[in-house]
Parts: C-alpha cells; sequence; structure tokens
C-alpha cells in the first residue's frame, strides 16, 4: 500500500511534539519517562519512512540502532529511578531537585 | 485505501500518545503508550518495513513496557497530584504554547522534504533477508559496538539498582 512520504512525516512531527509537551507537563519520572519513548517512536517513524522514500533499506537498519539504543537507556535509565526512590522515596520530578542552582 | 487507512491509524495513534500525557494515572499512562506503540508497528508495515514492525512490537511493547509496568509496580505508584497554585498552571499553559509552536514548526519544515507517493518497492523490501544483508554488511561495525553497549547498559543497571552495601571501615 503507498501512502504520501509528507503524511508520515506529519503524524511523526506531531508524536515528537506529543513527547516534548509530556516531558515538560508530567512531574512523575516514570512518566517523563515514556514520554521520551514517544519521541524515540517519532523519529523511528521518520526514519522509517524516509526509506521507504528513497526505497533503500539503511533507514530501517538505523531504527534497529535506535531500539538497542532505546532499551539500554530503559534498562539503565529505570536502575536510576529505581535507586533515586530509594534514597528519597519519590518519583516526583520537582522534589528532585538538588541540583538547581 | 492506503491513504484512509494510514489516516485512520494517525488519529489513533495520536489520541493514544496525548492519552499517554495526559492521563493521570502512571500504570494507563504504559498502557496508552502500549496501544501507541502497536498503532506504529500497523504504520510501519503500511511503510513496508516488516521486520521493524516486528521488532516494534517484540521489543518495544514486549520487553520494554514490561519493565515500565514492572518498576511502576515496584514503585507502588500512585495518581500525580493536581497542580499546586497559579504558577504550576500558568507553566503548564507555557509548555503547551511551546508544544504547538513546535509542532507547526515541524510541519513546516517537512513541507521542504521529499513528498508525493513513494515508487512501489522493490521484491522483499523491509524483509529480515534485505535488513540483515544490510545490517551485517555496511553496518557490522555499529552492529558489533552495540552488543559492547547492551552489556554495558546490563552491568549498569545491576549495579545501579542492587542493594547498597555499607563500606566497611577496616
Amino acid at each position: 500500500m503507498i501512502v504520501p512520504t509528507e503524511w508520515v512525516l506529519m503524524l511523526s512531527a506531531v508524536l515528537f511534539a506529543i513527547g516534548v509537551v509530556g516531558v515538560l507537563v508530567r512531574r512523575n519520572i516514570i512518566v517523563i519517562f515514556m514520554a521520551i519513548e514517544l519521541m524515540l517512536n517519532a523519529v523511528n517513524l521518520t526514519f522509517v519512512a524516509l526509506a521507504r522514500s528513497r526505497g533503500a533499506v539503511d533507514g530501517q537498519v538505523v531504527v534497529f540502532f535506535v531500539m538497542t539504543v532505546a532499551a539500554a537507556e530503559a534498562a539503565v535509565g529505570l536502575a536510576i529511578i529505581i535507586a533515586s526512590f530509594r534514597n528519597r522515596t519519590t518519583v516526583n520530578a520537582d522534589e528532585l531537585a538538588l541540583l538547581r542552582g | 485505501m492506503g491513504t484512509i487507512l494510514f489516516l485512520v491509524l494517525a488519529v489513533l495513534t495520536i489520541a493514544a500518545a496525548l492519552g499517554v500525557i495526559l492521563h493521570p494515572n502512571p500504570v494507563k499512562s504504559a498502557l496508552f503508550l502500549i496501544v501507541t506503540l502497536f498503532l506504529l508497528a500497523v504504520v510501519f508495515v503500511l511503510l513496508e518495513a516488516h521486520m521493524i514492525a516486528a521488532l516494534q512490537i517484540i521489543v518495544y511493547a514486549g520487553a520494554i513496557m514490561v519493565l515500565f509496568l514492572f518498576v511502576i509496580m515496584l514503585l507502588n505508584l500512585q495518581i500525580d497530584d493536581p497542580d499546586r497554585g497559579r504558577r504550576q498552571v500558568v507553566l503548564r499553559g507555557l509548555a503547551w504554547l511551546g508544544g504547538i509552536i513546535l509542532a507547526v514548526e515541524l510541519a513546516l519544515l517537512v513541507r521542504g522534504g521529499p513528498a508525493g507517493n513513494p515508487a512501489a518497492a522493490p521484491a522483499g523490501y523491509g524483509g529480515a533477508l534485505a535488513v540483515a544483508q544490510s545490517l551485517y554488511t555496511d553496518f557490522l561495525l555499529p552492529f558489533e559496538l552495540t552488543s559492547i553497549l547492551l552489556l554495558v547498559a546490563v552491568v549498569g543497571a545491576v549495579v545501579l539498582a542492587q542493594k547498597q552495601r555499607r563500606p566497611t571501615i577496616s
């Protein structure tokens, strides 16, 4: 099935913006993390759409790498969240403001 | 046909993505994210990326989201507090305004990119064979480096999440 490339890119742009808003408006660190995953997926969609537009699979291979990095990031990030929860008993980003100047 | 299907999928995906960032309960947010990932996998199939669609469901919706749900369960998360005070409401409004501006800017950028219907894909495009051939020849070095990255991530996650032992003073 054929889908116009610019429509897919528009969807990806909207998803990325939703992810950015999610990072800004939510206070729960885990939900912020989910919004980051949403942004990664929006970028993956861009790669796949442009790979389809060029007729080459290189873009899809890059998506493969993005997924691996996302998996590594999720594992380390969630471990950091657990460690900080253990020390501070909170996952509220506003209360984890030790580094605020 | 493909276009109508894509439009329906796009509306559903955006709705599910909004659910992720708007639902006050983190567990429901995670479930909305799983829906979003599944819908994106269907969009990948529409774009002839069959291998990536399968990986999306197995790796993202399967492995990563189970990890998220597991951590939410482990931490026994509560529903987010509502906004306190006027400052937070104003900041939230500014964040939404910035997000809308970002979406419009990205959409304007897209207009300069490739447009129109792509040519029909060659046979086997996006299948396991085509992706693997590219992955194991042109991208062999990044592929090997990825294995080191995953090893480092595993070690890091174990070190960070293990119970902290008090340093013994001798």
